[in-house]
């Protein structure tokens, strides 16, 4: 038993990060038209991704609304899309953008720079949940004709950062439909016009997304499918029963349970692909509130991180769909990661050492320390994990209470009312630590912002190579600056970094053109076909 | 005024205050719940800041205190607007005529199933206790009872739709079928075979147990030896004097079962991914949708009222010495 579940734990682990090694598949040939079925788990409250930049609205509209530029395989790491080439300047002062020449709204309007100027000071730098950190010090945007954007900055802006950030922060809207209106309550959000290879189609609430294929996509002779369909398919066992039977071809983002996909991969015509997710990767990690007096102490830290048998986590939770964290970095990003940093091994009797040193001896019944641990009950694997942390934790005199909470009351105890003193995340990993990781480290966050450093750590060293990482030009040197970071997080674990893991899909052995780029899921789909 | 109506009218009259207590109570407890839809639109969002966080707190009306809160959402429902749904951004009047009749159609159904078959079987099983025919229906409606109705669902999905696929495993109807009038009305019917079976053999082992007991007590009494002693045939004794009077009880049944019939649908309408009233109930807690979840639950509330009264009213015309308001008929 324990065999099989450490042999598959190696294969499809390492396949599943490094995105390096596709799962043998037989050859097949697109047939043009047909209609691909997509579960869907949930529907985003509105269908705008130049305001609300989450995997969830880009499932669906990224197909109808393109960005700038998408991830890619290959050098450099992004492919073109409505931007043909981007430039920096010297001081960092200005990016240039040149634009793709020929492209047209779904509404037949000529796409031009005053579209991506449009987007970028009324859209993304004032509404963006990411975009408004991003572009804070964008100053302006300047259309010398219809093909060019020029991006003033007030600070210089490394245009390593804006260039990892284009897949998710630069969807492009259409300026005619939306100059003069109220673009968060534009009607246009809940049946989206872009520039993409699918039209908006129709939305059945509860029931499905239907997308149809742009037969002037700028692209010639793409989308190969006439149609894609987006079934509302919150429950997990539904989908899974539906892509048995037939009726669905893909599910992604883990729709089907991993305790369900070994029985799924054996299915006729089925089969798990853990590739095209690799610029989506999660992190496991605890966070911590440096608030509570023993867990500022670092020596405590340290002994909850040896507590911690990561190997278990790993077979146990992820069933090895899951690789062991280092840092706040995960190890398949190639640019920024860096192992060489501080670990901390499983091993009870350190813990135990550095708890007595720290000045927290067993009390009678055993127990050093009393403390609340909130799993984030968004994911089933962050929920597993606060069991596990109790137990592990019990082992070296900690007594981890859980408190349960629902979602929403998750995001207010922990990032708002700070009533928290361990809690589990899913932390996103989003292309460049300055996008989605500094804020979960940086000082001085207000209350109230999710997902950001509210344990009220404070280091003047971290926020000193944060803040020079945000301004450094040279790629060369802001990567030395971020792996620097993670050596100097691992060495005071502000936060507890356990495991990098990352998304699972499983798909029709009739569709083509899957996992094609790191963010696939979320792409456009262009080259996505079926066979018959 | 017709008594009929006048006894209708009054009986809704008289949950209206049941009705404003449910509310009251629902409020409260979301209130008390850590969190609301800001909070968790943010969770959906992946972030933001705090700025924003607050106004969208002034802009859903969330930063008031709960009392004023709940005076608005009295005051809408007074003028008949059943308000906005933070989660799903749509009117909720329109969520609910969507939604309500996928559930009313699986729950007429199955309950229409399972009250027949159920019945039916239970007088066959009750005409002779203790016989083979009577020892299978028990033991086997047993056996269904003590299935979960998820479990049920996820099996006859498995074998029907999975293995066999005889039928749709999902959803209400074919998608964008283009389908109209009796051809879509046999698409949406097929759509509802698994839901409504996995939903009515629960029910049904409850129908019948009671049916059966009925039956036969009712065979012991003075009425049944009085007919058979007429020489009535016993089929005749069966249906139109054992089986009425046995009847009874089941009515009494029907009214109590349509409230864990709505709760039952939850869980179907998640199996077979219906878009009906349950998802939405869920939808709006996932959501933190106040508004919503406090219309859904009124609306229920009154469904188990209306369903009261039609078996109250069923009961009256069964026996006619139990009169529907609750006075003898013939005082």
């Amino acid at each position: 038993m324990l065999a099989t579940i450490s042999r598959r734990g190696v294969l499809t682990g390492t396949a599943a990060l490094l995105g390096s090694t596709a799962l043998p598949r037989r050859a097949r040939a697109a047939a043009p038209g047909g209609r691909l079925i997509v579960a869907a788990d949930s529907e985003p409250r509105q269908l705008n991704p130049a305001i609300v930049a989450s995997n969830g609205v880009f499932f669906i509209t990224s197909k109808v609304i393109e960005p700038l530029a998408e991830a890619s395989y290959g050098p450099g790491g992004l492919r073109p899309l409505l931007a043909t080439g981007w430039e920096g300047s010297e001081d960092g002062h200005s990016v240039t953008f040149t634009l793709r020449e020929g492209v047209l709204w779904h509404d037949g309007t000529p796409f031009s720079s005053a579209d991506v100027a449009f987007s970028a000071m009324e859209v993304w730098k004032p509404l963006q949940n990411i975009g408004r950190a991003l572009f804070a010090n964008l100053e302006a945007v300047e259309t010398p004709d219809a093909l060019t954007a020029i991006f003033r900055f007030s600070q210089p802006m490394p245009l390593q950062l804006i260039a990892n950030a284009l897949p998710v922060v630069s969807s492009v809207l259409p300026k005619h439909l939306y100059e003069g209106t109220d673009i968060a309550t534009n009607p246009t959000n809940a049946a989206p016009i872009g520039t993409g290879p699918f039209r908006w189609g129709a939305h059945r609430p509860g029931e499905y997304y239907l997308l149809r294929g742009n037969d002037s996509y700028w692209d010639k002779g793409l989308p190969l499918l006439d149609e894609i369909v987006y079934r509302v398919l919150p429950d997990r066992a539904a989908a899974a029963s539906s892509l048995e039977a037939g009726e669905v071809h893909l599910a992604a983002f883990s729709a089907v349970p991993l305790s369900d996909l070994d029985r799924i991969a054996r299915v006729p015509g089925l089969e798990v692909v853990t590739k095209g997710y690799e610029a989506l990767t999660y992190q496991l990690t605890i966070e911590i509130n440096h608030r509570t007096e023993a867990l500022s102490k670092l020596k405590v830290r340290q002994a909850i991180a040896h507590a911690i048998d990561r190997d278990f986590v790993l077979k146990t939770i992820f069933l090895g769909y899951a690789e062991a964290a280092t840092g706040p970095v995960p190890a398949n990003d190639p640019t920024f990661y860096t192992p060489d940093v501080a670990t901390y091994p499983f091993d009870i009797a350190t813990a135990r050492a550095l708890l007595d040193e720290a000045g927290y001896p067993e009390g009678p019944d055993g127990t050093r320390l009393r403390l609340r641990l909130l799993p984030a009950p968004y994911f089933s694997e962050t929920r597993q994990f606060g069991d596990y942390l109790r137990q592990a934790l019990a082992a070296i005199g900690i007594d981890a209470r859980i408190e349960p909470h629902d979602a929403a009351g998750h995001i207010r105890a922990v990032y708002t009312d700070h009533a928290f003193d361990l809690a589990i995340a899913p932390t996103v990993f989003r292309a460049d630590p300055a996008i989605s990781t500094t804020i979960l480290l940086r000082s001085g966050m207000p209350p109230g912002v999710p997902f950001s450093n509210q344990g009220g750590y404070a280091d003047a060293g971290i926020d000193a190579v944060i803040d020079e990482a945000l301004v450094t030009l040279d790629p060369a040197a802001r990567v030395a600056l971020y792996r620097k970071l993670q050596r100097l997080v691992a060495a005071d674990l502000p936060i507890i970094n356990v495991a990098d893991w990352s998304f699972t899909s499983v798909v029709s052995d009739r569709v083509t053109g899957i996992a094609t780029n790191p963010r696939w899921v979320v792409s456009n789909w262009a080259d996505t076909g079926l066979s018959q | 005024m017709p008594r009929l109506a006048r006894i209708v009218l009054a009986r809704l009259a008289g949950s209206l205050p049941v009705l404003l207590i449910v509310l009251v109570g629902v409020f409260l407890l979301l209130d008390r719940a850590g969190g609301d839809a800001v909070d968790a639109y943010l969770l959906s969002m992946g972030g933001g800041d705090a700025q924003m966080a607050a106004a969208l707190r002034t802009e859903y009306g969330l930063d008031g205190p709960a009392w004023k809160r709940l005076a608005f959402t009295l005051g809408q429902y007074a003028r008949g607007d059943l308000g906005w749904s933070l989660a799903l951004n749509r009117p909720i009047g329109a969520l609910i005529a969507e939604r309500l009749p996928n559930t009313l159609w699986l729950m007429g159904s199955a309950t229409a199933l399972s009250f027949l078959l159920g019945s039916g079987l239970g007088v066959l099983a009750g005409r002779r206790p203790g016989s083979l025919p009577d020892r299978l229906l028990s033991g086997g409606s047993l056996m269904l009872y003590s299935i979960p109705s998820f479990w049920l669902g996820l099996v006859l999905a498995i074998v029907f739709a999975v293995q066999l696929r005889w039928l749709p495993v999902s959803g209400i109807e074919t998608i964008a079928s283009g389908k109209t009038g009796l051809a879509r009305a046999a698409d949406i019917a097929r759509h509802l075979v698994l839901p409504v079976a996995a939903l009515g053999m629960i029910y049904l082992a409850l129908f019948l147990r009671i049916m059966r007991a009925g039956m036969a007590e009712a065979w012991n009494e003075d009425y049944t030896l009085a007919a058979r002693a007429r020489g009535l045939s016993d089929w005749r004794i069966t249906l139109s004097h054992a089986a009425r009077n046995a009847l009874l009880p089941l009515v009494t049944m029907l009214g109590l079962q349509s409230a864990a019939m709505l709760g039952g649908s939850v869980v179907i309408e998640s199996v077979f991914a219906i878009p009906g009233f349950g998802r939405l109930a869920q939808e709006a807690v996932a959501g933190r949708d106040a508004p919503l979840l406090l219309a859904v639950i009124l609306t229920s509330a009154l469904m188990v009222v209306i369903a009261n009264l039609l078996v109250d009213l069923a009961y009256g015309w069964l026996d006619p010495r139990v009169g529907a308001g609750g006075r003898r008929s013939r005082g």
